[in-house]
């Protein structure tokens, strides 16, 4: 139970001095030791979004040119399912034995929880995604390597618009029945927002000759400021009981 | 609580004027509206259309300023209000996604386009509908105001960036048929007649969502008597006390 050795630790602190990154740091610690003890998501994750890509391939045979047309949308589209598959369980993990209570009243704010949480998912995703690429250039037979880092830029900026929305709304699903189905449903209307930018920036970097897509980035970068804004607005609710 | 006197007349009122101004809508819209030069009578879809589309964001709206204010002042009435706006404004969205294929098909050839608007407009549709049920799926009704306000809130901030991701997708990509030409240059009594359908519309919407809020207020105050009772066959004692 070293988690709840972490959140005792936390709170041996007076409540006061216990500063918003601290808590944060606890939570995502927390969640990070709980899966590399099991990794039982990073696996499961890994393994979906390489079917899902490899799927891809069958149903659509592409040649070279089309898979840089089509290659981003389908790893873009990979990474979203990939990324709901993950973001799934990080609330429902504390309903077995009910540590949701527990971590709440913990002396840290409660914004905490969801801070940490949002980073163990990006960290999570991060990782999909870092062993998504290559299979993803080795299937499709792109070169992801001179663009390297305007397309690590997209999918970073990417994933955190995926996980701010996504851990707010596992939140928000939680208590609801049928939850594998809902947070699909109300993610991906709402993940067009990050699907559009990220693939469009994504071709652009992979066209020939390259292109900067400095409009999709920073509508990537605006999407992230709403959603970091709205989450920080709105994560007293999620987490009220 | 069901209106009383006055009040019921009045409502009654209103909604005999509603009756009428979607009447009134029908003539104007068949036999003011002037003929469009190249779509002729197809073109008279128009303005059930555009008048839904207009009805359903103002919906859409009400559903996130319900939110905030439920969400800031914890009152139920406002969890109600989202709900009936929610649905009716899925309702209106309905329509629009329903005539705009059967404008589109005689005119464009075709029965949809990803076009910006199109798009969006079945975004939106998608959204919503998630929200709906997203409430049905959720029991306890506390939790229940709290996480549609919240998702309410959320998909209304959303609506921007989609609209530009989609709309910006749109330009990069050659459009095989651009609607264009509405918007530039309606004749006045084309103006007119829009508008006036605007307000029947809204008013019919107006009346619906008050109709859906009263049915929720309804299902509340059911639910607190059922509590209430449950209570009294626990324990006897406290509700003789009562």
């Amino acid at each position: 139970m070293a988690s709840q050795t972490e959140i005792v630790r936390v709170a041996s602190a007076p409540a006061s001095s216990a500063p918003l990154w601290r808590g944060a740091w606890a939570i995502f610690s927390k969640e990070v030791r709980t899966e590399f003890r099991t990794r039982e998501l990073l696996t499961t994750t890994a393994v979906f979004a390489l079917m899902v890509v490899f799927l891809f391939s069958f149903s659509f045979d592409p040649t070279r040119e089309e898979s840089r047309r089509f290659g981003p949308g389908l790893l873009w589209i990979a990474i979203l399912f990939a990324g709901t598959l993950m973001l799934e369980p990080s609330f429902l993990r504390e309903q077995a034995n009910e540590t949701l209570a527990a971590l709440r009243l913990a002396p840290i704010q409660p914004c905490a929880i969801l801070v940490g949480k949002t980073m163990a998912n990006f960290l999570f995703l991060a990782i999909t995604e870092a062993l998504l690429l290559p299979a993803f250039a080795v299937f499709y037979d792109v070169r992801l390597w001179p663009e390297l880092p305007g397309i690590l830029l997209a999918l970073a900026l990417g994933t955190l618009g995926i996980v701010v929305p996504g851990t707010i709304f596992a939140a928000v699903t939680a208590h609801a029945r049928m939850r594998e189905m809902l947070l699909p449903l109300l993610l991906f209307p709402v993940l067009i927002s990050v699907l559009i930018p990220g693939t469009e920036a994504t071709v652009a970097l992979l066209a020939d000759p390259p292109e900067w897509p400095s409009l999709w980035l920073k509508l990537l970068a605006g999407a992230d400021v709403i959603y970091l804004v709205a989450a920080y607005l709105l994560f007293d609710s999620v987490l009220e009981e | 609580m069901p209106p009383t006197g006055m009040n019921r007349i009045l409502w009654l009122v209103v909604k005999l004027a509603a009756a009428l101004a979607m009447a009134a809508t029908g003539y104007a819209i068949f036999f003011v509206a002037p003929d469009e030069q190249t779509m002729h009578a197809i073109q008279r879809i128009f303005y059930i259309h555009v008048a839904s589309a207009w009805t359903a964001g103002v919906a859409f709206l009400v559903v996130a300023l319900a939110g905030v204010l439920y969400l800031v002042k914890r009152q139920p009435r406002f969890d109600w209000l989202g709900v009936a706006a929610a649905e009716t404004g899925v309702t209106f969205t309905s329509i629009v996604l329903i005539t705009g294929p059967i404008w589109a098909k005689p005119i464009w050839g075709i029965w949809w386009t990803w076009d910006a608007r199109l798009t969006l407009t079945f975004v939106l549709w998608l959204m919503y509908i998630a929200y709906l049920l997203l409430r049905s799926l959720v029991e306890d009704p506390q939790r229940r105001s709290v996480v549609c306000a919240v998702y309410g809130i959320f998909a209304f901030a959303d609506v921007p960036l989609v609209y530009f991701s989609i709309q910006w997708w749109r330009t990069q990509h050659p459009q095989p048929v651009i609607g264009g030409g509405q918007g530039s240059g309606l004749d006045p009594t084309m103006w007119r007649v829009l508008l006036f359908t605007w307000a029947a519309v809204s008013l019919l919407f107006a009346l619906m969502t008050r109709q859906r809020y009263r049915l929720e207020a309804a299902r509340h105050e059911t639910e607190v008597l059922r509590q209430e009772l449950e209570d009294r066959k626990e324990s006897p004692a406290a509700a003789s006390r009562a």
